[in-house]
This record gives C-alpha cells, sequence and structure tokens, in this order.
C-alpha cells in the first residue's frame, strides 16, 4: 500500500473519534450521478469534502488506443454524454487539422456543426438549470425545462438518428446533410422558447427563496479559479471573458455575433452559486442568437443544393503526420481537450489524452466548501454542473 | 511573444543546458527540457510578467515504448493567449515497484493535483512532492498500470475468473 494511501485511512480513522464522517453519494440524487463525497463534518458544517470518483471509468484513452480515429468518434459522444455534439466536433477539429484538412470544410458543413453545437449546448444547460432548481428544492423548474429540452431532443434525432449519442459530426464532414425543412422547424423551436427563457427567468432566476440560497454562497474567486484549471461558465462567473469560442475563433464562430456572458455579483458576490447559474441562462440567450444566424445563413446563401454531399471531403484514409497535438474547444462545462500522438503510419492514435472540464471544475470544490453548511455544499456542487460520463471518461 | 522568445527568456534564466530539444515540425511546437527543473521553469513561466502563464490545460503522462517515459504539459497564459508545450523524458526500467519518478507541479499549479493522481493512475508514473498521490479512478486496489503498453488484462480479480 502507497504511503498517500495509508495517510489518507489514517485521517478517516482520527476524524471518525472526533468529527462524523459522512458518505454522500454513490447513489445521492444531488451528486447527479455516481460521485461520492466522503465528508468531514462538526455538526452541520463541512470541514473537508474528498470527492471520490471513477464510478463510471471505461478508459476512453485505452479505447482510442485501438480504434481509428474515425471509430472513436462514438467514445467521445460518451464522455460528455449531454454536449455529444460538442465533444464529437472537438475530437473531429483536431484530426482534420492534424490531417491539414480543415481550411477545406464546406461553409454549409461548418454552419451546420455550429447549428447543432448550440442546439445541444441549450439541451445542456437547460437540464443544468432544471437539475440545479431540484437540488435547491425547486421542483417545477425541471419540468419546464425537460419540457423545452425534449423539442431540441427532438430536432437532433431528426438529423442525427438518436436522441443523445449522435455521431453526428464525421471527419471532413457529417453523417448526413439536415433533413428537409429542419431550418423551418428549428425556427418554430426559437420564437417557442424565447418567451419560455423568459418565463423560466421569473419563476427561478429571479425567485427570492432561489436568491436566498445561492447568491454569496462558494465564492470562487478568480485566482483561484484559474489555479485549479476551472474552465467555462464556472470560470466565467468569476469575472473573466474567456472563451475558447472567440480565443481560439474556430470553425464558423468568427463570422457569428454574440456577447460572452460574465459573472457580475449583482445578487451577492462575483463568482458566487447565483452567478454560476445566470451565466447558464445568458449562455442560453446567446446560443438562441448563434442559432438564429445559422439558420439566416443556410436558409439563404448556403442554402441546400440537390448536388450537395456532406462526405464528400471524408479522407478515405485518416493517417495524419507523425505530430502530436492539443485541440481545445468550448463545451457545454468548459475547456474540452484532446491531446494525440499519431505515429504517421497507422490509422490508430499511439496516444490520447481527453481533458474534461468537469475533472478540473470539480478538483477545486474541495477548496471552496471549507467551512460551509452540508446544504450549502448541495448548492455549490449543483453550480458547478458535473457530468460523471466525461469526469471518469 | 513567439515561440523562440519564450525559449531565450528560459535560456537566459536557467541557462542553455535546460534545453534537452524541440519540435518545430508539427503545428505546435514543444520545448523537451530537463525534467528536475520543470517546477522551477513553471514557476518562472506563470510569474514573469513577460509571459504569464497562469493557466495548465493538461498534463499527460506518456509510454513511448522500450524504456521511455514522459510527462507532456500543456499551458496556457490568460492575458497574452499563448500555448505553450513542456515535455520531460526519462529512462527507465518498466519495473513495476519502483516507478519513474518526476517531480510534482502542485506547488505551482493546483491543476495539476489530480491530473497528476491520474497519471499515476493510469499509466504509472510516480510524482515525487506530491500532497496526496493515491489511485483517482481506478479502485485503490487495482493492480498494474492500464495505459502501458505492456499492459495485459487481469484473469483474476481477488481469486474470481474474469470472462
Amino acid at each position: 500500500m502507497n504511503a498517500a494511501l495509508e495517510r489518507y485511512y489514517q485521517k478517516i480513522a482520527d476524524a471518525a473519534t472526533q468529527d462524523m464522517i459522512l458518505n454522500m453519494g454513490p447513489q445521492h440524487p444531488s451528486t447527479h450521478g455516481v460521485l461520492r463525497l466522503e465528508l468531514i463534518t462538526d455538526g452541520e458544517i463541512v470541514k473537508e469534502v474528498i470527492p471520490h470518483m471513477g464510478y463510471l471509468h471505461r478508459c476512453f484513452e485505452k479505447h482510442a488506443e485501438s480504434l481509428t480515429y474515425q471509430q472513436t468518434i462514438p467514445f467521445t459522444d460518451r464522455m460528455d454524454y449531454l454536449a455529444s455534439m460538442l465533444n464529437s466536433h472537438a475530437w473531429v477539429m483536431g484530426v482534420e487539422r492534424m490531417m491539414g484538412i480543415d481550411k477545406e470544410i464546406p461553409k454549409r458543413i461548418e454552419y451546420i456543426r455550429v447549428l447543432v453545437c448550440e442546439l445541444n449546448r441549450i439541451g445542456s444547460h437547460l437540464i443544468a438549470l432544471g437539475t440545479y432548481g431540484i437540488d435547491i428544492g425547486a421542483f417545477t423548474p425541471f419540468l419546464w425545462c425537460f419540457r423545452d429540452r425534449e423539442h431540441i431532443m427532438g430536432l437532433l434525432e431528426w438529423a442525427s438518428g438518436s436522441r443523445l449519442l449522435y455521431n453526428y459530426i464525421w471527419i471532413g464532414g457529417l453523417f448526413y446533410d439536415l433533413p428537409v425543412g429542419f431550418e423551418e422547424r428549428c425556427r418554430e423551436f426559437v420564437t417557442y422558447f424565447k418567451p419560455k427563457l423568459a418565463e423560466l427567468n421569473q419563476l427561478l432566476t429571479d425567485n427570492e427563496i432561489f436568491i436566498k440560497r445561492t447568491a454569496g454562497v462558494g465564492v470562487l474567486p478568480l485566482d483561484v479559479a484559474i489555479n485549479y484549471g476551472c474552465s467555462g461558465p464556472v470560470l466565467r462567473a468569476s469575472g473573466v471573458k474567456w472563451d475558447l469560442r472567440r480565443i481560439d475563433n474556430y470553425s464558423a464562430y468568427p463570422e457569428l455575433d454574440f456577447d460572452i456572458p460574465i459573472g457580475k455579483g449583482e445578487m451577492g458576490a462575483v463568482g458566487d452559486c447565483w452567478d454560476r447559474y445566470k451565466v447558464r441562462v445568458d449562455e442560453v440567450a446567446e446560443s438562441l442568437k448563434i442559432i438564429e444566424q445559422c439558420l439566416d445563413r443556410l436558409q439563404k446563401e448556403l442554402k441546400r443544393t440537390s448536388d450537395f454531399d456532406p462526405r464528400a471531403k471524408m479522407p478515405r484514409k485518416i493517417t495524419p503526420k507523425a505530430q502530436d497535438y492539443y485541440m481545445r474547444a468550448e463545451d457545454a462545462r468548459g475547456e474540452v481537450g484532446f491531446y494525440y500522438i499519431a505515429d504517421g503510419k497507422t490509422e490508430i492514435p499511439y496516444r490520447v489524452k481527453a481533458r474534461g472540464p468537469s475533472f478540473n471544475n470539480l478538483s477545486v470544490m474541495a477548496e471552496i466548501s471549507k467551512g460551509v453548511m452540508i446544504a450549502d455544499l448541495i448548492a455549490i456542487l449543483g453550480s458547478i454542473d458535473i457530468v460523471l460520463g466525461e469526469l471518469d471518461r | 511573444m513567439t515561440f523562440e522568445e519564450i525559449k531565450q527568456i528560459l535560456i537566459a534564466k536557467f541557462g542553455a543546458e535546460l534545453i534537452l530539444g524541440e519540435e518545430t515540425t508539427g503545428l505546435q511546437p514543444a520545448l523537451l527540457i530537463q525534467p528536475e527543473k520543470i517546477v522551477e521553469v513553471c514557476r518562472e513561466l506563470r510569474d514573469n510578467p513577460a509571459t504569464h502563464f497562469d493557466f495548465l490545460n493538461l498534463i499527460s503522462a506518456v509510454d513511448y515504448g522500450e524504456n521511455k517515459f514522459g510527462v507532456v504539459y500543456h499551458l496556457t497564459s490568460m492575458p497574452y493567449r499563448l500555448q505553450l508545450t513542456l515535455k520531460i523524458v526519462k529512462e527507465h526500467t518498466r519495473d513495476l515497484e519502483d516507478l519513474p519518478s518526476f517531480p510534482s507541479l502542485t506547488s505551482v499549479y493546483k491543476t495539476a493535483d489530480w491530473h497528476e493522481r491520474e497519471a499515476y493512475d493510469l499509466v504509472g508514473v510516480f510524482f515525487e512532492g506530491h500532497p496526496d498521490l493515491r489511485r483517482i479512478l481506478l479502485p485503490d486496489d487495482w493492480e498494474g498500470y492500464p495505459l502501458r503498453k505492456d499492459y495485459k488484462a487481469a484473469e483474476y480479480y481477488k481469486g474470481i475468473k474474469i470472462d
């Protein structure tokens, strides 16, 4: 047994005599999956949080080492199963850049990719917002979010054939073009959803009980967030405009107009739970803006033509030159990254390392939840919005 | 600031022997540096106002086959929007009792804490000075390191045959 493990057992044994050890999870509803939090508590006060993960570990990296680049796409979908499109988009872009074909992708394909990614981002954020309400004790927003998310699921199922794990974005192209009538139906959804988002704001965002439970709780200072490698809404809520869609300007994002919402500390301090929640709500509105612009382009100058083949640019053999490359992109939860080592001889990567945004975002929790109440711990965990599928990979 | 300028800053501070090699053929250039200097180099890159690499994206431990193990660090400078790849490599006999050992970066970036635990867990590299180097994704009683190239899947788990 290694020395660190012995120290850990000793710590638990010592704590058991003075304080109370409380196990939250792995089957606890507010841990959003199979995460086990071991709490050392003194009454209601949390002295220390020790997260234990790995219950959903499938060793994505080992799979990727034995499959070709194209075959790995379904596995990337299963990393962050609430935002599959965004994961496979990052993976595909990385391989395309290594192959040197990223500039040749037709505009229509880029816009379709961004469209489905942003739809997926809204779906993912809706789950985050709805389940956060449930964690705090508000049941209705959850039902409303799931009702609206169902429309997105329907749209993405129409395009790709499945509801959750799409395998839609392929290297050099797409699985299929959008079905006929998709753009019109999508526009209907946007018109339908805008007032619903305002309703959600009335119900939850400005709710006094909700504000009391979240404002000023779990304040994450910016320097701590950066030092712990936080990204996405968690980092932006601490007050920095760091969105890789703007920083790296990948895909069609440089041609699109959208703002980057950041935490302003309207209700409490900058970087508290309410800010993290609000950044997600604002991002949904920004994603709607992006979707509308994509639809404009897709219905006008990038119209569907009968001879358009979304698989035309797909390389026959995907064998990148010997090199390593780190691809990062903005997921619904933050920076999703893939580090590839290609050997230049085979279609199988020599080594792949995946960076899950939740993995880094969760690591900060032990730091910001020292000395909080157990109920606040739930608020903090919910506001970080983890997905265990990519945390454990 | 370019890759070459960052290299010159490091050479001016630590001497030319720090840089063991560089890879500039791919899309992202990388610096291969002396393994024992990695902590000081990262602290310098983080605190130097000209570079300010404050964000650690990723730590990847790599089994390069034969007797070579390495760790790859991806750094980002948020104020200057720069990216940098640092690599350290060590020869090792693949002895499972005595793991290849690298300095821990936890004193500079807290991100390194869990990333190094993951590297230890899956690739089997040890990080000296890490405060809590336990397995993170696999159970504590797991044997072997799955991402090593010579890893063989276990046939038995505590006397139970795995089909």
